[in-house]
């Protein structure tokens, strides 16, 4: 599958919408996510260059920001056998 | 963050990793709780903010500021540094002439420590794709209409580099406190989608 990541320049994803008043975090999960994601690389589970990569390469655009996180997080820990 | 209720099948999800990183002794509550307090702590707007108005009323501070902004924000007590990584920061201008505004094409990098969390349409297709080919069109969606003569000046973001925009300071607020004036900068004005 190409990985084409840089979407500058590309149509087709509709206009920007602006939420008023967006908080930092949506759900209580997601800031879990960004947590969880700060400590692994803080404890060197993986780095934050094999995060950017595996976000890259699993990420979808139908998935939300933090669940492309998750994806990504997961995929890291189950490659590197620690679940 | 113990006390999370939430039912929805990705926050269960996200539980059930938790709860298998803790057991493995990878994790543990109170570190995810000190993660994200220091996160709140130190990303916050208001820190952009107090930049842009210290450059407004400080012209030495300015010169220093757009030369090299990683060696002035320092005497903010202030610096890009404390996350995961440390960027370099560049602080781009407005002017009568030029208007800038800053994207990350390829993913999401943002100063948070200046800007805090970045907001979820930052983040999206929508604007990544959009701003570097039609900016004029993405900024008026946003409310901000700038003349024909107005040159615009996207900033494309990656890992080690990150922009801030310096709005131009507003009319009539020429005996305003420093304080007051960080007080008119909004985070849209610091990523170029608003004009202060």
């Amino acid at each position: 599958m190409p990985r084409i990541n840089d979407v500058g320049g590309q149509d087709g994803f509709g206009p920007v919408v602006e939420e008023l008043d967006e908080p930092p975090f949506h759900a209580d999960w997601e800031a879990h996510v960004l947590a969880m994601n700060r400590a692994l690389i803080g404890r060197d589970i993986y780095n934050l260059d094999e995060f950017r990569d595996a976000v890259e390469r699993t990420m979808s655009h139908e998935s939300s920001y933090y669940e492309n996180w998750f994806r990504a997080i997961r995929t890291l820990l189950e490659e590197k056998g620690v679940v | 963050m113990s006390d999370d209720h939430d039912d929805s099948p990705i926050a269960a999800r996200v539980r059930e990793l938790e709860a298998i990183l803790e057991e493995k002794g990878l994790l543990d509550a109170r570190e995810l709780d000190q993660v994200l307090e220091a996160f709140a702590h130190k990303a916050s707007p208001a820190n952009g903010f107090r930049v842009v108005a210290r450059a407004w009323v400080d012209d030495g501070f300015k010169a220093r500021l757009l030369e090299n902004a990683n060696e002035a924000l320092p005497e903010l007590g202030l610096s890009m540094g404390g996350g995961l990584q440390v960027q370099r920061l560049h602080v781009v201008e407005n002017t009568a002439q030029v208007h800038n505004v800053i994207v990350c094409t390829l993913c999401s990098c943002y100063p948070l420590s200046l800007l805090g969390p970045s907001p979820t349409w930052y983040k999206s297709p929508a604007y990544r794709s959009k701003v570097v080919s039609h900016p004029r069109e993405v900024l008026a969606q946003f409310g901000l209409t700038l003349p024909e003569s107005t040159e615009i000046q996207v900033w494309d973001a990656n890992a080690e580099s990150r922009y801030m925009v310096l709005p131009r300071r507003p009319a009539n607020t020429e005996d305003l406190t420093e304080a007051e004036l960080a007080a008119k900068v909004t985070r849209n004005g610091l990523i170029g989608t608003a004009a202060v």
